[in-house]
């Protein structure tokens, strides 16, 4: 048996977790952990700049992967400074372990230097979390903590602790657990097979079906068996913002994403359909718009391995919960079988019909047949151009992160993701700053992959000291920065709901030169202001010569530009505002 | 409508505050709340009474689920159940009122648990609304001052909250 101090547990149960990489930032409370790094080579250590940039790092490496992501942060500054990525984790419900120092425990509760009640402040946002009190129980803390986060419906764990548990000299037997068993947490394996069966039931009298899938889906590793069903049934399919990429955004039964900027088809089709079979999505409320007007003549079947998620916003009819991938893999089985026994269960001609409306709808306002983004030279450049720029100069390959705001939106609405893990943004919590340390998160997991960070001059600011940390560990990511010179999203609703006043949205006279900002950090830096460089620029910046360089390629896009479509506030799904002139 | 929502959780630090956090987070309601450990000392039993529709509740009983430290949830009021609460009144009691206090304390099966010469101190037990009957009875101007112990439950017959 091994004698190992505390300090050194933490860091071989992350070895013995496969864990790659910690993000972190070293500090008083944390120094015996970090001295337990420094002794060691498996766990490598990514210093950022900042412990915000830590937890969204390590979050875009969960993201990407799904494995769990890893921040280590020290007491009191460092740990509330990691209190935004943790809330980022936990609304999108994304694996991770933030490790945080604590001071002394006799020093617990005496305000002490850098002292802060981590449990209580992160009590919120966190799935669970744990305050280690003596040394001997860190292996099982460590083992219930990665057990917590990746199970069931995933989400952040923290580990509180405090110094003296970490202390060097104080060594006990080290084994860690092969298994822990919870008896107050036991997530659901399976879905209800009579539930299936009764969802089933339901769905093959659907004459205007739609699948409604969210991140669910993709957290849920269930994008196979979902396309497998969605294609099986023939239906149309939807995502939410966090569902992009569960299924393949250039199949024909693809919609597009819906919500308060998804497409008019989508939208439409939401509305008037008669059956909604809902998966790993919450109706969240940039969905639903008011959910007493939601889909007024639809059945829903929701699978979701969160209780609590169903009929929370929206009652549902029949709710099933589970793992959404075996039990999409069960209705699969049970559809096939009943369309067997009876091939007509399902009313083909009306399911013709619908997607003939759904046609229509896709024809008259679809994103792609969209011709206004065509801007002549010396117009000002579109910032729906450059995603569709990306898309092509990527093809259709990289890992996109984004921020939060306007260039989030076209990002999901022109960069079209046919597999799951390659849009990553925070939907759930719409942190801005989250897009650049995500994308190195991306990066260090799969340091081959294009990764690029859609973003705006707003919120890259939030966390743009990261570049320094791109330096040092040489990380090639491509950041495209759609710079409006305004905080476009909410300008776009000032313009909108405010009479145009433009409150404390606009900073242009006082912006950086991003080229000289990235140059002053090591990168390469490109300025495009005319469409016709505009194809040049994206080449250079993907090109093999910058293959190992960071290219921070700045954009200057239409600042009176609009996200559209834009639900009518208080509407139903079919409510929505089209252009700065039309609306349905 | 009110409801008595009876919780086993863990008896381990922090766990009560996760517990009223997510009441106060998610912007529910607690009108009355009891915890202690069971006869088996790892697990605490805590009672809550709140108010809100069949919704609400649904909801309630959910999240309280999904805390890791929570073993079990029973909203007791869906079924038959017992409840009781203790209080402990203070009352101003000179010349005549002191009989009548007395007299209303025997009506309300109270007891008098402490005595001086213008006070007396009388231990109610009894449902919520027996209890407030008895503040009524006594009429405020009466009363010094009050604590109550906040409902604790079981439901009727064999069925148990247990592991």
């Amino acid at each position: 048996m091994e004698l190992l101090s505390g300090g050194e547990m933490i860091i071989r149960a992350l070895q013995d977790e496969g864990v790659e990489y910690v993000f972190g930032y070293p500090g008083g409370a944390a120094l015996h952990i970090y001295d337990a790094i420094f002794k060691q080579q498996a766990v490598q250590h990514v210093l950022v700049r900042h412990e915000q940039a830590a937890t969204h790092m390590a979050d875009g490496y969960a993201r990407a992967t799904g494995r769990p992501g890893v921040a280590l942060v020290t007491s009191g500054p460092g740990a509330t400074n990691a209190v935004t990525g943790i809330a980022t984790a936990f609304m999108d419900s994304i694996p991770m372990i933030v490790i945080s120092g604590q001071v002394n425990n006799e020093l617990i509760g005496t305000d002490s230097f850098q002292e802060t009640d981590m449990v209580g402040i992160s009590r919120p946002v966190v799935k669970h979390s744990f305050m280690v009190k003596s040394a001997e129980e860190i292996p099982e803390v460590m083992k219930k903590a990665f057990f917590i986060a990746t199970s069931g419906r995933p989400g952040p764990v923290v580990v509180d602790v405090p110094k003296d548990t970490t202390d060097p000299a104080v060594r006990c037997e080290y084994r860690y657990p092969e298994r822990v068993r919870m008896r107050s947490y036991n997530p659901a394996s399976r879905g209800h097979s009579g539930q299936i069966r009764k969802a089933v039931d339901l769905l093959l009298t659907g004459r205007r079906p739609i699948v409604y899938a969210g991140g669910g889906v993709i957290q849920g590793e269930a994008s196979e068996a979902l396309t497998e069903l969605a294609r099986l049934l023939g239906w149309p399919v939807t995502n939410t913002l966090m569902g992009l990429g569960c299924y393949p955004a250039t199949d024909r039964q693809f919609l597009g994403m819906l919500g308060m900027h998804g497409t008019y088809q989508a939208n439409m089709a939401m509305h008037h359909s008669d059956t909604i079979l809902a998966v790993g999505a919450r109706f969240d409320d940039r969905v639903t718009n008011d959910p007493s007007k939601f889909c007024p003549d639809a059945r829903i079947v929701h699978i979701d391995v969160d209780p609590a998620t169903i009929s929370k916003i929206v009652p549902v009819d029949v709710p099933i919960v589970g793992p959404a991938a075996s039990v999409l893999q069960d209705m699969a089985a049970v559809v096939r079988e009943r369309l067997e026994a009876e091939p007509a269960a399902v009313d083909r001609d009306a399911l013709g019909r619908w997607w003939k409306q759904i046609e229509e709808w896709r024809e008259r306002h679809g994103l792609d047949h969209d011709q206004r983004h065509r801007v002549g030279p010396g117009e000002p450049i579109k910032p729906q151009v450059v995603v569709q720029a990306l898309y092509r100069a990527t093809k259709g390959e990289a890992y996109v992160t984004s921020d939060v705001g306007q260039h989030q939106m076209f990002a999901a609405q022109y960069y079209h993701f046919d597999k799951p893990r390659r849009w990553i943004n925070s939907g759930g919590l719409g942190t801005m700053g989250f897009g650049l340390p995500a994308a190195m998160g991306v990066k260090f997991a799969y340091p081959d992959a294009i990764v690029a960070c859609v973003t705006g001059e707003g919120s890259i600011q939030m966390n743009i000291q990261e570049l320094s940390t791109c330096t040092q560990y040489g990380l090639p990511v491509k950041i495209v920065n759609l710079n409006n010179q305004a905080l476009g999203m909410v300008r776009q609703w000032q313009d909108m709901q405010y009479g145009g006043r433009h409150s404390q949205s606009t900073y242009q006279d006082s912006l950086p030169d991003f080229v000289r900002l990235a140059e002053a950090y090591g990168h390469v830096g490109i300025r495009v202001t005319d469409i016709a460089d505009l194809e040049d620029a994206m080449a250079e910046t993907f090109s093999a010569k910058n293959r190992d360089r960071l290219v921070f390629l700045d954009v200057a896009v239409d600042q009176d530009e609009h996200v559209y479509p834009m639900w009518v506030k208080g509407g139903s799904m079919r409510d929505m505002f089209l252009s700065k002139t039309e609306q349905t | 409508m009110r409801r008595i929502i009876s919780v086993l959780l863990e008896n381990e630090a922090g766990a009560l505050s996760r517990v009223v956090g997510l009441f106060a987070q998610r912007n529910y309601n607690i009108e009355t709340l009891t915890v202690a450990p069971t006869e088996d000392a790892t697990l605490s039993r805590l009672t809550v009474t709140t108010v809100g529709d069949d919704r609400k509740i649904e909801q309630i009983t959910k999240h309280l689920n999904k805390l890791i430290e929570v073993v079990k949830v029973v909203d007791l009021t869906e079924g038959e159940h017992i409840e009781r609460e203790l209080m402990l009144v203070k009352i101003k009691a000179v010349g005549a009122q002191r009989a009548e206090v007395k007299r209303t304390a025997d009506i309300f099966r109270g007891q008098i648990v402490d005595a001086t010469d213008a006070s007396y101190t009388v231990q109610v037990v009894g449902t919520s609304s027996k209890l407030d009957a008895f503040i009524r009875a006594i009429g405020e101007l009466s009363i010094l001052e009050v604590v109550r112990s906040g409902v604790s439950g079981l439901s009727r017959g064999e069925r148990v909250v247990g592991l």
